[in-house]
């Protein structure tokens, strides 16, 4: 089939029929934030950082399909600060203590912040009351930090077969529960399974490895998340 | 006029982010060229004893000491700056957010497994600033102007600030100076 062209920031895209607009982009080597989706597990559109103006109206880049001729806005004063709201909303909706994570420096959550340029947000916080399961030997949740992005839900399902994880309850209730009587020991999650890899924050981790690089040499210390897709359209 | 006139207090912190402004290393004696401190740990002016240009907080609010300290800073700082994620969120002592004060007394002066204490009681006296309900960020408090994140802030961070505040220009902190650990 042919080649469908659109304008990202006034600049010409080619995609295939089929692909989204951020898989387009990807390909095209420009970054669109985002945080609920992963390569590999089916788009989720719910955190909508992603979001861009497609000929003037907002839409999650990771489910829109592109379409010939289309517009896409990523980069405007307007766009920037949807997502830094969708952030700054973020962090005081849960309870994210970067200074002791062991996540920090390695966290989406938290490179997205510095991307944009967070300095503090400016909601109330809300200091939630929220729980922990380190029931399991090699594998702990802290529900504290999980911004209900659905990665490990989908993992789970999808790529290990395995359905540990659902979300239960609505609104700010809503949280991630462990598919069992009790316990994440309960289930039959391993800690080789993708749905522990996939979590872009400190909520799902493995025990016992924390820390384990130091400060400077960490995923986002130096180079801003995205980077990396950026770079490969200067290679090419 | 003078020189500008900088104020720094510690409130519920831990001190660190009054070491990273140490840590600007010989910065200082420039910092010393371009500001007067005043009320401060730094030189140990426990009241003002004039308005200041700058204020810098760090940590936030555990008690009603905290809350009026940082009170009596807003009425005599221009510029309040929240520095380091305790002033920004609450920071380590706001994980007793979560908790009611009486547990967290409980725990501390009566059921920790370390813990002797045969008066049976948790401290109390008129001395003793009464603790909040919960730990307050400082912009829940008063209006906080500017806000450095990071635990502590760098010192580069810091410096660069107030330059970017002394000499009337935009702050644009580059990317490896916006952290929060």
């Amino acid at each position: 089939m042919a080649d469908i062209t659109f304008k990202i920031d006034n600049v010409d895209i080619k995609g295939k029929p089929g692909q989204t607009i951020m898989e387009a982009a990807d390909a095209a080597g420009i970054y669109i934030p985002r945080l609920c989706t992963y390569e590999g597990l089916q788009p989720h559109g719910s955190c909508r950082v992603c979001t861009v103006f497609v000929n003037g109206r907002a839409q999650a880049a990771c489910t829109q399909p592109i379409a010939e001729g289309i517009t896409v806005d990523n980069s405007s004063e307007e766009v920037q600060q949807i997502r830094k709201d969708i952030i700054e909303m973020l962090f005081v909706e849960g309870n994210h203590y970067c200074m002791f994570c062991e996540k920090s420096g390695n966290c989406e959550l938290q490179a997205l912040a510095y991307r944009l340029g967070v300095l503090a947000p400016k909601y109330p916080y809300l200091f939630p009351k929220r729980d922990i399961d380190a029931s399991h030997k090699d594998i702990f949740i802290d529900r504290n930090r999980c911004v209900l992005c659905g990665r490990c839900v989908r993992a789970s399902q999808d790529i290990d077969g395995k359905n540990v994880f659902e979300f239960v309850d609505r609104g700010p209730d809503k949280r991630v529960a462990v598919n069992s009587e009790a316990k994440l020991s309960d289930t039959e999650i391993d800690v080789t399974d993708k749905a522990v890899e996939v979590c872009p924050v400190g909520a799902l981790l493995k025990k016992r490895v924390g820390y384990a690089v130091p400060i400077g040499e960490r995923l986002y210390d130096n180079k801003p998340i995205g980077s990396e897709i950026e770079n490969k359209n200067q290679s090419s | 006029m003078g020189k500008p006139k900088v104020a720094t207090a510690s409130l519920a912190g831990c001190f660190g982010c009054h070491m990273s402004l140490l840590d600007i290393d010989d910065k200082i004696l420039k910092l010393v060229e371009l500001v007067e401190f005043n009320k401060s740990p730094v030189d140990d002016i426990k009241k003002f004893t004039e308005r200041c240009a700058v204020g810098l907080i760090e940590g936030g609010c555990a008690n009603e000491e905290n809350a009026h300290n940082l009170q009596d800073f807003r009425r005599n700082c221009d510029i309040l700056i929240s520095v380091g994620d305790c002033a920004i969120m609450g920071g380590i002592p706001a994980m007793r957010n979560g908790i009611p004060l009486q547990e967290c007394l409980q725990k501390a002066y009566l059921e920790g497994p370390t813990i002797y204490n045969p008066t049976g009681k948790a401290p109390n006296g008129p001395d003793i600033p009464l603790l909040l309900d919960k730990v307050y960020p400082c912009s829940e408090i008063v209006k906080m102007d500017y806000h450095l994140p990071g635990c502590p802030p760098p010192a580069e961070t810091l410096w660069q600030a107030l330059v970017a505040l002394l000499t009337d220009k935009p702050l644009d902190l580059p990317y490896e100076l916006i952290k929060y650990d």
